[in-house]
Formats: structure tokens, sequence, C-alpha cells
């Protein structure tokens, strides 16, 4: 069976890359590769990660800036080549903000930058992303971040639901004030998923929580067969 | 010709704006329970060449399409004035 083949996007401000490496290459054995921001080369790979932390120091808005990254030119064409993409956390943000999926990501309702284990239900179990997870689940990811409050508008939120492009949401409630309780999308292929909760660091079997696994088991698995 | 434009971007009113609902909050607490529909924007100046205010407009206004404002969640007003000597 072959490996599938991960690149991890670093952005001058990303902390969350060498988290993910360690699962996809650490925990799983995969090739993995991580891509500076200035860098165009994205051939051979099967996903690419734009992972959590504070792009460009996150200025004007969160994933704005990252957004015009050389590499995001290369990130279009290996979607268009039917290349699976993961934001997470800034990843999600810099997804939104290059329109690769809908609505946007804004200051938490509390104004608080949120660290904490918050409950995350799996609202799709056919993706490539979430096929491990038993039917219903309900997990415990860690979340971090100042902004992650989704918003979009009424109309968007209405495809989102007829289409089945909500893939997590927050339960029981988004602590941040996210519409619907939207934890996580992906654009109409599937291919494309952000979302703010980080499995990365709930993947480690030394680590407190291993919700994570199934989710990277997940792509791993659908990917090479 | 030299323009200087001054960009004022706001969130859109069906998005709230807790920072401001906070800051409105503090000035109540002040005793000027007279205000409201507090609301927190940014500010951008920048200076540009362009032979006209009208092109320098148009501009600027595709500054803020791209990158300056994100229309899905901003609105943006934009000034612009000639650069005097």
């Amino acid at each position: 069976m072959a490996k599938v083949r991960f690149g991890i996007v670093v952005f001058p401000g990303s902390n969350c890359d060498r988290d993910v490496a360690w699962v996809t290459r650490g925990l799983l054995g995969c090739p993995t590769r991580l891509i500076w921001h200035r860098e165009a080369d994205l051939s051979g790979l099967d996903v690419v990660v734009l992972p959590g932390g504070f792009s460009y120091g996150d200025y004007l808005r969160a994933g704005a800036l990252a957004r015009f990254a050389p590499v995001m030119g290369s990130l279009a064409e290996h979607v268009a080549r039917g290349g699976y993409v993961l934001g997470i956390c800034n990843g999600f943000q810099i997804l939104t903000e290059a329109r690769l999926l809908p609505g946007a990501l804004v200051r938490n309702v509390n104004l608080h930058f949120i660290c904490d284990r918050v409950g995350i239900r799996v609202e799709r179990q056919d993706l490539a992303w979430t096929r491990a997870y038993p039917c219903g689940a309900t997990l415990t990811l860690p979340i971090a971040h100042g902004e992650g409050r989704y918003v979009c508008d009424g109309d968007t939120l209405k495809q989102l639901q007829d289409r089945g492009q909500i893939v997590f949401r927050y339960d029981p409630i988004a602590p941040n004030g996210s519409v619907d309780n939207i934890a996580g999308i992906c654009d109409p292929s599937g291919r494309i998923l952000g979302l703010m909760p980080h499995p990365e660091r709930a993947a480690d079997p030394d680590l407190p929580g291993q919700d994570g696994i199934p989710f990277w088991q997940s792509i791993v698995t659908s990917l090479a067969s | 010709m030299q323009f200087q434009a001054q960009i004022q971007i706001h969130l859109r009113p069906s998005v709230l704006d807790p920072a401001g609902a906070a800051l409105q909050a503090s000035l109540h607490q002040l005793g000027h329970t007279q205000v409201q529909g507090v609301r927190i924007g940014k500010h951008i100046q920048l200076r540009l060449e362009a032979p006209d205010a009208e092109t320098a407009r148009e501009q600027v206004s595709e500054l803020c399409e791209q990158l300056l404002a994100n229309p899905v969640i901003e609105t943006y007003q934009i000034q612009v004035d000639p650069v005097e000597g």
C-alpha cells in the first residue's frame, strides 16, 4: 500500500507545523515535507496542510496576508489536480481568506482567547477525513484561538447545510459564538477541509486525549486505498 | 499626481462587533449612558500616484476589494485628496 504524501506549509508565524509533522511522519510513518511559504513546488503531494499559528503576525486580518504567499498559487493548482487540502485553525482562516472555503472567522464573541478541550460532533462520516470515526461520534479536541467565530450570510449558511458541508460542530455549544455551532466545513467536493480544533494535538499516545487519531487514520487509509 | 487616501474599514452591520459592545458597556459604566451603537473599525492611510482623483479612487477601491478589506464581513469608505506641492 503506497504511503500518503503530506506537505505542510510553513508561514512566518506558523507554530503547529511540526506538531502536524510529528503525527504524519512520526506516528503514521508517512513521507512528510515542510514547505516554506516562498516555495512553489507542491508536486508529488497528496495532502497539503496549512497549519495553525499566527501567519504574518495575523496583521490586518488573520490569514489575510498569507493568502498572497507564493505557495498559495501552487495550492490552487494542487486543488485543480484533485489534491486534498487541510486547514487547521490559522490554516482554516487562510482558506476562507483565499475563498477556497466560504464565510470568515472573526473575533470570539466573548473576546477571550480560548485554550481548552471541547466537545466536537462529527457530522459527516462519508468523507476521506472522517471515515474512521464511529457514527454519531462526539470527540474531545483541543482548541486554541482568539478569532474562531465562524460567520457567513444566510444564503451561504443554507448552502452549507443543504450540501452537507458542515463537517464538525461544537457540542453542546460553540464557545466562540460560531453560527450554527460550526467548527469545521468542507468545499462541495469534500477535498478541502477547514477546522478550528487541533486533531494533531490529540494524536500522540503519550498525551492526554487521542480523539484526533481516527482523523489522521481516516485520510491515510482513504487515500492509500 | 500624488494623492493621499484615507480608508475606513468596519465590520458589516450584520456582523456582531464584541469589542465595540465591550467598549460601549465601559462607557455606560463611566456614566455615559447616552452613548449607543459603538463599532470599532480600522483606519488605513496611504499615498499613491495617479493621473486624477477618480482613477486614484478606483485604484484604492481595488486594493480594498483585493486585500485591505474582506467584503464577506467588512465594508469600507474611501476618501482621496491631492497631496499639495
